[in-house]
């Protein structure tokens, strides 16, 4: 009995593997594809692209930088902000994502500065 | 010597590697920026004066109202009205009876705090409403400037590089005194809303360029150097405006 379960954890966690495999393959396409329509000025959608990127699989970065990109051409800092926040936190020592993230808030305090009236 | 070769060999494949499963790509943005203060109420701009202080080598006074005007003619939908500036060291003076203005004799400004006492004109809601009054309810823009010179002095570290007599070359790491001038910029930007004398919005900047001691530069060259760095701010208060940028896609 005890001897099957383990047959069966290990086949679960070989099939796991090859599931995230799949995922980040997919995902990749979408952010391969959101680039190209990018590069065309076609930001929107590049937009639909990565968020099914991000949705395919939460922990791709890149998709998450891109998006955050997008989300700036388009004006919507908010969001942008929460993407970029986001991409740092699944890979922290991304010098490009970095970057991005440094110019967006040089751009982002320049909105918000006021002195209180 | 091959095991080193071989671990250099691997950490250059290792290093290609990984720049080759790194795509990225540069590209240029550019992000709207929503206007701070709803002007659609306002089809006119009028560009008040300013309380201004510091250097005499620049009426920063006069200057910036001309370069505020200039910039909202050409940058903004209000139509900016064409009126001489608003004489307000008077009118704090003057207002010293009613409570409204400079409370006692006014000093002359040569530093931020000089400024304090002057700012109780723009909450004078009468005078503001009664100049909206005047010129057919616009947008008022006045404010304060504070434009001085700057000295500073310090120790920076330089490498200086040296021959001995074998004539290898030796770089050294050298202390330097350095003395360098220049200028601060310090502008409060007061939105009043013409209809009602009230303040809308207010904003302070502040910016500051040095130079080497033996360099001359004009005051009034400075002066364009820091405002051109504000303007876009300042433009942004009012209209919508595109910052250009680059970033980097990645997959």
């Amino acid at each position: 009995m005890r001897a099957s379960l383990s047959v069966i954890v290990v086949l679960l966690a070989l099939a796991a593997v090859p599931l995230a495999a799949d995922a980040r393959s997919d995902a990749k396409k979408h952010v391969e594809f959101g680039v190209a329509v990018a590069q065309k000025g076609l930001w929107r959608e590049a937009i639909l692209q990565w968020e099914r990127a991000a949705e395919i699989d939460p922990t791709y970065a890149a998709a998450q930088n891109n998006l955050a990109i997008a989300y700036e051409h388009e004006g919507d800092l908010g969001k942008a902000r929460a993407a970029y926040e986001k991409a740092l936190a699944i890979e922290p020592n991304n010098s490009y994502i970095k970057q991005n993230y440094e110019l967006f808030k040089e751009i982002n305090d320049r909105t918000t500065r006021k002195d209180g009236q | 010597m091959t095991a080193r070769l071989a671990r250099t060999g691997s950490s250059l494949v290792a290093v290609l590697l990984l720049a080759a499963c790194t795509n990225y790509y540069e590209i240029p943005i550019e992000t709207p920026i929503r206007p701070k203060l709803d002007v659609s109420g306002f089809q006119r701009v009028l560009v008040a004066g300013f309380i201004s202080g510091g250097t005499d080598d620049v009426d920063s006074n006069l200057e910036t109202t001309r370069l505020l005007r200039s910039q909202l003619r050409t940058k903004s939908d209000l139509r900016v009205i064409d009126a001489d500036v608003l004489p307000l060291m008077d009118v704090a003076t003057e207002g010293q009876n009613t409570g409204t203005g400079v409370v006692g004799t006014p000093a002359p400004i040569k530093e931020e705090k000089d400024l304090e006492p002057y700012e109780r004109l723009f909450a004078n809601v009468e005078y503001w409403k009664k100049i909206g009054e005047e010129y057919q309810q616009p947008l008022i823009v006045t404010g304060t400037i504070m434009f001085t010179p700057q000295q500073r002095n310090s120790i920076v570290q330089r490498e200086v590089e040296q021959y001995d007599s074998f004539g290898r070359r030796r770089v050294t790491p050298t202390r330097t005194y350095v003395e360098r001038k220049g200028f601060a910029l310090r502008p409060k930007f007061v939105f009043i809303d013409g209809r009602t004398g009230t303040v809308m919005h207010s904003e302070r900047f502040a910016e500051e360029i040095l130079y080497n001691a033996n360099q001359t530069t004009p005051a009034l060259s400075s002066y364009f150097e820091l405002m051109d760095r504000l303007i876009p701010s300042f433009l942004n208060t009012l209209s919508s405006q595109k910052i250009k940028g680059t970033r980097v896609l990645l997959q």
